[in-house]
């Protein structure tokens, strides 16, 4: 497995049926469980959840981030070469930030306060290629101008408080792409943006994946940031992939009802008399295991199947699955809906936190 | 829908004319911010002395009418949380004045401070620090009543009722703590709150912004019905243009500090006359993956409000910028009245001077709209 991965008609990332789990005192908290998916070279996918839905442990896996004592991650991870799970610390201390790389999205907290950019960016490259100060600062400059920074001589001697958001965040890819990493994972990184920078933001790396040929796994909330950037679309739903196909296949013909439910609640007329079609309830608890379908209890179609088993993915066209036992009851989104049922009172009972 | 949401309903949903509260009759604004001021001080030194200042709200007036839903949007920065704040008397305004119903607020023989806020609420974007962590929520609700004299069971009673109102069972929630409660719930609690005093305006602030998609949705609807069922009046403050259309009949764009544009919000989407608020429509991602943006619709980000550029406070990001635009601030001028559609741009005004003064279906043309 190892030495043929060079190929570039394999899959850059192979995650399989990926599991995590937090402990905390007596609790345990079932935030990943049993996500597949690959990623060939050069290709984007964007992970659409809600807060809650594992997206962020999911990227933060792939990085082997998350906090040793208190989380367990079990599944086989391939990033490359890599084989992540079996790499020894200092191993894997060295595949980040050369061959995979991460984007937060909270660029203040991000960027160290009392190291000038220069320095930042310089201290990767001479950590991971081992060049010399001058040769850092020189290629830190590069990374600038790369990533449109005006002035950004001057930006090199800047601390991360003299920056706006989006400076900072274009000074944050500069630091991902410094030491051409295959994979960047970007976890939400528009989020904390106003509308007319999250553009210039996404543009921008949507422009260099394509030039520099990376992998990209960004994760969102927004299907309208996924629809300007996402190849592949994967929506998380309490730990699970409920859909993945392509951007086109999952935004404009989507068949999970979580995956509607979340188009439907999207506003985009005035309806300033009537109701938007909401998801009743809230997402379920994590520290309970369901079962079934975890969607069941919000779902206008649920059955008493649902709860029964977890459904298995099923094939709706070569490039899309949905993980829904109806999957084949279900009517196309372009039949007569079905009739909404009345207002719902959220979050019905226990277990809702 | 409402009805069956609200079981415990005790008024009857009054309507604007037989409000008893009412003052000024339907055609007085409930509202009126007038040249509204607040500008920060920077300090700094060993003498902390001030040397410059944040123009976080510079010359700001708008009017809201009664029973309407006022929508201000604009980028982080542009001073829409602080003007909520002035309105609400949490940070005093340098100059300016603000008319509540026909009565200006303060001074000697305006209306009191505590009495306004009766009549104002506001809920804020951060739930969960906005709630007192070591109250349970009912009591939350009921501090509001309790410290206005009412006595403490009529206060939880009350408290009670309006859990209900929110959608939320009194009986498993009311003697919850926040950190017991999700995003979604714990805003429905905040809302709760505003309405404890039975107010008449209430500021929303970013109140939807933290919340995910579908639970945002659940309380755009909620904030719905309560406006119909209390006769309520809403400023609703967000970043998100498409929830602003969804919920407001007017509303107002502000950029760095100043009102550049403001109208009915059926107009302003159809046709927007401010360039900044032209970009900030097209800023808008839609979730058809075959219409991507190709070209940003403006370059660079905000600048400092601490030293904003001269005339023109958009001009460093506007295509349209001529040597008018750094020379003179274009006025929001025009009509009056409350229906008129105005703009601060010196291309809407035929005597400015700028070249491209030219008809609305001209310039519509050269926008390339």
């Amino acid at each position: 497995m190892l030495d043929q991965t060079a190929r570039s008609d394999l899959p850059l990332v192979e995650v399989d049926d990926l599991h995590v789990r937090f402990f905390d005192g007596d609790e345990t908290v079932w935030a990943v469980n049993g996500v597949s998916f690959e990623l060939m070279p050069g290709e984007v996918l964007c992970i659409i959840g809600e807060s809650g839905s594992g997206k962020s442990v999911t990227m933060r896996a792939l990085m082997r981030l998350l906090p040793g004592q208190r989380s367990v991650i079990s599944g086989r991870i391939r990033i490359g070469q890599f084989d992540i799970m079996a790499l020894d610390e200092r191993r894997m201390s060295a595949v980040r930030g050369s061959t995979v790389s991460m984007v937060f999205q909270e660029p203040m907290t991000a960027l160290d306060p009392v190291y000038t950019l220069g320095q930042q960016i310089g201290e990767t490259l001479m950590r991971h290629e081992g060049c010399s100060r001058k040769a850092a600062r020189a290629r830190a400059l590069e990374l600038l101008q790369l990533v449109k920074v005006p002035l950004p001589e001057r930006r090199l001697d800047s601390y991360p408080h003299e920056l706006s958001g989006g400076l900072r965040q274009r000074a944050l890819i500069a630091m991902a792409l410094s030491c051409r990493p295959r994979l960047v994972l970007a976890d939400e990184p528009t989020t904390a943006l106003d509308a007319s920078v999250q553009i210039q933001i996404l543009l921008l790396l949507r422009k260099l994946q394509r030039e520099l040929g990376m992998g990209l796994i960004f994760v969102t909330h927004d299907l309208g940031v996924a629809a300007q950037i996402a190849d592949q679309v994967a929506v998380m739903y309490a730990g699970r992939i409920v859909e993945l196909g392509s951007a086109g296949d999952v935004l404009l013909r989507p068949r999970h009802p979580y995956t509607k439910g979340l188009l439907a609640s999207i506003v985009r007329d005035p309806l300033r008399d009537h109701d938007i079609e909401a998801i009743p309830g809230s997402p379920p608890d994590l520290r309970v295991i369901a079962q079934g379908c975890s969607f069941a209890p919000r779902c206008k179609f649920a059955r008493p199947v649902c709860a029964a088993a977890v459904p298995r993915p099923r094939q709706i066209a070569p490039d899309h699955v949905a993980s829904c036992v109806l999957i084949e009851d279900l009517p196309h989104h372009d039949a007569p809906a079905v009739p909404h049922p009345p207002f719902p009172t959220p979050a019905s009972g226990r277990g809702v936190y | 829908m409402a009805a069956d949401a609200v079981p415990r309903l005790i008024t009857q949903p009054p309507t604007a004319a037989d409000d008893p509260r009412d003052r000024g009759g339907p055609a007085q604004p409930l509202l009126i911010a007038q040249n509204l001021e607040k500008h920060f001080p920077i300090r700094g030194g060993m003498l902390s002395r001030k040397h410059g200042s944040i123009k976080a709200v510079d010359d700001v007036s708008f009017s809201v009418l009664k029973g309407e839903t006022m929508g201000v949007v604009g980028e982080s920065g542009c001073g829409k949380s602080t003007v909520a704040r002035v309105l609400m008397g949490l940070v005093p305004q340098d100059k300016g004045s603000i008319v509540f119903d026909g009565e200006l607020v303060g001074g000697q023989q305006g209306l009191p401070m505590r009495e306004l806020r009766r009549n104002m609420q506001i809920v804020f974007q951060d739930s969960d620090s906005s709630l007192n962590p070591r109250l349970p929520i009912v009591e939350s609700i009921a501090y509001g009543p309790r410290v206005h004299g009412m006595r403490r069971a009529e206060a939880r009673s009350l408290a009670r009722d309006l859990l209900q109102r929110v959608g939320l069972d009194p009986a498993l929630f009311a003697f919850r703590y926040p950190h017991e409660l999700s995003g979604g719930q714990k805003q429905r609690v905040n809302v709760a709150r505003a309405l404890a005093l039975n107010p008449r305006l209430v500021i929303l602030d970013e109140a939807v912004s933290a919340l995910d998609k579908s639970i945002e949705a659940q309380v755009l609807n909620l904030l719905r019905q309560l406006k119909q069922t209390l006769n309520l009046t809403y400023v609703f403050i967000s970043h998100d243009l498409n929830v602003v259309r969804c919920v407001s009949d007017r509303m107002l764009v502000m950029y760095l500090g100043q009102v550049v544009e403001i109208g009915p919000t059926d107009a302003i989407y159809r046709k927007p006359k401010h360039p900044y608020t032209e970009a900030l429509l097209e800023s808008r991602l839609t979730t058809d993956p075959r219409t991507r943006v190709e070209i940003a619709p403006l370059a660079g980000d905000p600048p400092n409000p601490a030293d904003p550029p001269s005339g023109c406070r958009f001009r460093t990001r506007c295509v349209f910028a001529e040597e008018i635009c750094a020379a003179r601030r274009p006025a929001l001028g025009g009509s009056s009245s409350h229906a008129a559609h105005l703009v601060a741009c010196h291309m809407a005004d035929p005597q400015s001077g700028h070249s491209r003064t030219a008809p609305s279906s001209q310039r519509a043309a050269a926008l390339g709209c």
